[in-house]
């Protein structure tokens, strides 16, 4: 446990002294959410009406960013080799490094998120049901990504394959999250989408540090 | 069991599907040309016309699209667990043809969509999840091809296809109740005439038969250009 421990607060620090890959992809995150209204036109009735969506995808977009350096960073310089030789299983090491990856991208946009809603007059309810919506989405973001980033791990550009590989498989993410926003902006309860996305981040988290376990193992030849 | 392991050989594989190439490539041509047949002999159909010959042609590509993906999800379960070669490349030869199939599957659907719908395209939840499944195939074929070492590609393009074997159902019902959702164009429901079905039986053994046929030829090739490759580099 401790061993975890010292992984994630390794990562996290890592995270937040190299270039600031949170701040980066909160920029990026709110780059798309300016760019959007300026491409769609200034008429708030529409731009009310795709928040959910846009901002559901500029989310995705945005976790993907800082993918593909997952597991690479600490492949390149050996110390993935050194993690691997620890008492600690490659199951636990994923785990670690999608909380990390989530703390410090899929949990900053999520609190972001409400100031973009504003921008976009979204409706103080669909607003809570985003944020809700992103808290409990963006968590498979990270899990479903480290299969991508374990399994391209070993390649010099793998961050142009790992988008074609993870963004069909984070589909019912988009679908659930953005779709209960919609739902809501369609009188409708949004329960029903919150529960099956919690059921698939829930899935996505429990399945994925396996896959990625045994990704990263077959590239470090064992 | 016993039984996959012996033609799981690749020299016994070649022997077997030697034989049966000629076959399979007749009865190949043979269930097409039948199909195409009856399926442009039928009486038009009293709500789509002639258009419903379409059908022939466009529900084959569909189901061989995914029985494709069954094959790579079984192909890969076996790589993994028996790190059988043999599976490596029977699931690696399969990804084009799965992905050929779900093109023409689209390709088939909008061109009958257009005149039963009165356009080419539309967010349907059967569209769509098509649509993500020849995505689905692209980015496992790009795996394939971005690892070099050969080995290591294998092993991660059998993670990613069992991924996507878990994947894909949940990506079928998010899309399904995304379009209920919104209320999408239903699909035309309701039981099948015989006249029709036959045709369409016919054709959906001609396309199995190609997709055998053509997965068949992929495999051997393969085996045949690792053998030239380890002749080339004077191994054993």
């Amino acid at each position: 446990m401790s061993a975890f421990r010292a992984l994630l607060g390794r990562d996290l620090r890592l995270a937040a002294r190299s270039g600031g890959g949170a701040a980066l992809a909160l920029g990026f995150f709110a780059l798309v959410a300016t760019l959007v209204p300026l491409g769609i036109g200034p008429d708030v009735k529409i731009l009310a009406r795709i928040a959910g969506g846009i901002l559901w995808v500029a989310a995705v977009l945005a976790g993907l960013l800082s993918l593909d350096r997952l597991f690479q960073g600490d492949f390149e310089d050996g110390s993935l080799d050194v993690i691997a030789l620890s008492p600690l299983s490659l199951e636990s090491v994923a785990l670690a490094k999608i909380l990390a990856h989530w703390f410090s991208t899929g949990l900053p946009l999520t609190l972001i998120s409400p100031l973009l809603a504003i921008l976009f007059n979204l409706p103080p309810g669909p607003t809570l049901v985003l944020f809700i919506s992103l808290l409990i989405g963006t968590p498979s973001v990270s899990a479903v990504g480290a299969i991508g980033a374990s399994l391209t791990l070993s390649l010099k550009r793998g961050g142009l394959i790992l988008p074609l590989i993870i963004l069909p498989l984070l589909t019912p993410a988009v679908i659930f999250g953005a779709g209960s926003v919609a739902a809501l902006m369609d009188g409708m309860q949004p329960g029903g989408g919150l529960i099956l996305l919690a059921a698939f981040a829930a899935a996505a988290c429990l399945l994925s540090p396996f896959a990625a376990a045994a990704a990263v193992r077959l590239n470090l030849g064992g | 069991m016993q039984l996959l392991f012996r033609y799981a050989n690749p020299h016994a594989f070649m022997r077997l599907s030697g034989a049966l190439l000629p076959f399979t490539a007749a009865a190949t041509i043979l269930l097409i040309a039948i199909g195409l047949y009856l399926g442009f002999t039928v009486p038009p159909d009293y709500q789509q016309g002639m258009t419903v010959t379409m059908m022939f042609v466009h529900v084959p590509a569909a189901t061989m699209a995914e029985l494709a993906y069954g094959v790579i999800a079984v192909a890969s379960f076996f790589s993994l667990v028996w790190r059988h070669p043999l599976s490596d490349v029977a699931a690696r030869a399969a990804a084009p043809y799965g992905a050929l199939f779900t093109a023409l599957g689209l390709i088939t659907g909008s061109l009958w969509g257009r005149p039963m719908w009165g356009t080419w395209w539309q967010w349907d939840g059967r569209l769509t999840s098509f649509l993500l499944l020849l995505f689905v195939y692209l980015g496992y074929m790009a795996l394939w091809n971005a690892i070099e070492d050969e080995t290591r590609a294998a092993r991660a393009a059998a993670i990613l296809g069992l991924v996507g074997a878990v994947n894909i159902p949940i990506i079928k019902f998010s899309v399904d109740w995304w379009t209920t959702l919104h209320q999408g164009e239903s699909i035309i429901s309701g039981k099948l005439a015989p006249v029709f079905l036959w045709p369409l039986l016919v054709m959906m053994a001609g396309y199995a038969f190609l997709f055998v046929t053509l997965w068949m030829i992929a495999i051997r090739t393969e085996i045949l250009s690792r053998k030239a490759r380890t002749l080339m580099l004077g191994g054993p």
